[in-house]
């Protein structure tokens, strides 16, 4: 066989060219950005544009590195925004377990469904998530209104006399979010139900095991990588969510996304906004890499 | 395994109906004559005339449309190289780097994407003067990024899937590498590339946050637009315009579908003729 070692040299020639396209790429417009992030988080915030002081500056011949540790004591010392993070964690934990609890009997429904319909029940889920996510938040403003769908239809049936305040409230930004990322926990658990082998749970059946025994020793452990990439899916996400609670949401919900737009679109202090979004990559740096090794073993990628 | 009542099959269509009936309430609301969202006071197609007589959403449509289209197109491009490169190349120096970078864009918050893609623009247009403003461009290089990461992941996939030796077959028969390329791997992946383009375009047209921060003044996008828009209430208007994204959006996904398995049929019945 003389064609494996040209097939080794795919494209040899413009190997190296292919290869530095998406790295550069990713290089210039995804890796170099945080670089920045964390520069402009030791800046001072200053009446300029852009409104922060430069880190080096030459001045009568000496070169000047002004680092300052100032946006972060700020953080440190607001209970605002430790109460922010630990308000996103906490709705972040919430949203992935309900997702988990909706989302795990969806994708095994699909996943032990005949196969020729699997494709048109997984397509049935994932529609609406291409449908315009702002539309989908809006659908539920509509319905969680004072005045709304809901609150109207419980009080013709009786069941309340006094609308119940749902929307701009911690609820709300709930149903929201579990709407909105259900499809991203369902998607890769599917992915991981429909590979597992029948035969174990039919060797688990003839040693007389019941369903739900056959459940939590069998198929429960092996879907362990889709439970983990289901809820990293949903879980970092939302802790940055911004969209939802700010349509949704009221004054109690202080998420963090949120209060990095206020300080960055509304106080205009962007090295604060930079120091909270760092804080916010460190605090996702386990997930994430959690969420990559299951990829790679998974083999997504 | 035949079941008279399973638990998973009442949750998967509980869980269905919690995903359309919402949807499914606002396009019959778009319809409705009152301004009042609530109260039902006859059918009407007026928010749909009002709607298209909006200058300034129909001017977002076209702009979203056009950076969605751009986006796509150079984001499939980068990730078949991508793909190329993750799959054929198992190893060669920072891997580990290239799929990190891949991966991490998939979960990473918009709030933070855009954020720092912000200061990269700001930060180069004050050491090289480019990109000098922020508008349509740095837009468009922000929604190739993201969509970079899904369309790989897509894309990749499939090309791990491809039986070799096909490739290997028609370097046999003297086609060159790159006519190999173009004439029997980009064939055998092009219904991972056409859902990938499809993917991209939508969440491009989708994004609110990353545009947010990169854009300029005179370069709204849509939901930038309808943003703004909702965040002062609910407006019918909207609801018309929900109901056109609805079904814009549901006609590509079915045909897209359809498509891939017409696709496929046809791959897997003329490969069991040879």
């Amino acid at each position: 066989m003389n064609t494996y070692p040209m097939l080794k040299k795919f494209l040899p020639q413009g190997r190296y060219t292919l290869m530095a396209a998406p790295f550069l790429w990713l290089g210039v417009f995804f890796l170099l950005p945080f670089l920045f992030v964390a520069k402009i988080s030791v800046a001072e915030g200053a009446l300029a544009i852009p409104p922060y002081t430069a880190l080096f500056e030459w001045l009568d011949g000496v070169l000047n590195i002004r680092v300052s540790l100032y946006n972060f004591q700020w953080l440190l010392d607001d209970p605002l925004y430790i109460q922010a993070y630990w308000n996103s964690i906490k709705m972040a934990f919430w949203s992935t377990v309900y997702c988990l609890l909706i989302g795990y009997p969806m994708a095994y429904a699909i996943a032990k469904a005949p196969r020729d319909k699997q494709t048109v029940l997984l397509l049935l889920v994932l529609l609406p998530s291409w449908t315009s996510f702002l539309i989908r938040v809006y659908a539920w403003m509509g319905l969680l209104k004072n005045n709304g769908l809901i609150n109207s239809a419980l009080m013709w049936l009786g069941v309340i006399n006094e609308p119940i305040q749902m929307l701009n409230t911690n609820f709300a930004v709930y149903i929201g979010v579990v709407y909105s990322y259900l499809p991203f926990m369902v998607l890769p658990l599917y992915a991981n139900l429909v590979k597992h082998d029948n035969s174990l749970l039919e060797a688990a059946a003839d040693l007389g095991a019941g369903h739900i025994k056959r459940f939590f020793t069998i198929t429960l452990p092996l879907s362990m990588n889709g439970v983990i990439a289901g809820s990293m899916l949903v879980f970092i996400p939302v802790v940055g969510e911004y969209v939802i609670p700010e349509l949704l949401g009221g004054t109690e919900t202080i998420m963090i996304g949120k209060v990095l737009w206020q300080e960055f679109f509304n106080n205009r202090d962007w090295p604060v906004a930079s120091a909270l979004a760092l804080i916010m990559v460190l605090i996702l740096l386990v997930p994430i890499g959690l969420f990559h090794r299951i990829q790679n073993k998974e083999g997504g990628l | 395994m035949a079941q008279r009542f399973s638990f998973s099959r009442l949750m998967f269509w509980v869980g269905i109906a919690f995903l359309y009936v919402p949807m499914l309430i606002l396009v019959v609301y778009s319809f409705n004559e009152s301004r009042l969202v609530t109260v039902w006071a006859g059918f009407s197609g007026k928010w749909y005339v009002e709607l298209f007589q909006d200058q300034q959403i129909m001017t977002a449509v076209w702009r979203s449309l056009q950076i969605a289209f751009l986006s796509a197109s150079a984001a499939v491009v980068l990730a078949v190289l991508g793909s190329l490169i993750m799959v054929r190349h198992r190893n060669f120096k920072g891997r580990t780097l290239f799929s990190g970078m891949i991966t991490a864009p998939l979960v990473m918050p918009d709030v933070i994407i855009g954020l720092s893609m912000l200061l990269l623009f700001v930060a180069m247009g004050q050491m090289i003067g480019w990109p000098a403003n922020r508008g349509m461009l740095t837009v468009w290089i922000a929604h190739t990024t993201f969509c970079l990461a899904y369309s790989t992941v897509v894309i990749s996939s499939r090309l791990r899937e491809m039986d070799r030796s096909l490739e290997e077959a028609s370097l046999d028969l003297g086609a060159g590498q790159i006519g190999t390329f173009f004439s029997v791997t980009l064939p055998i992946i092009s219904p991972a590339i056409i859902s990938a383009w499809l993917l991209s375009f939508t969440l491009s047209l989708d994004d609110v946050v990353i545009a947010s921060f990169v854009t300029g003044p005179g370069a709204t996008t849509l939901p930038i637009e309808v943003f703004s828009s909702v965040r002062l209430g609910v407006t019918p208007k909207i609801n018309a315009l929900a109901t056109l994204i609805i079904a814009a959006v549901s006609i590509v996904a079915i045909a897209s579908w359809y498509f891939t398995k017409r696709m496929n049929d046809r791959v897997s019945t003329q490969l069991a003729a040879s």
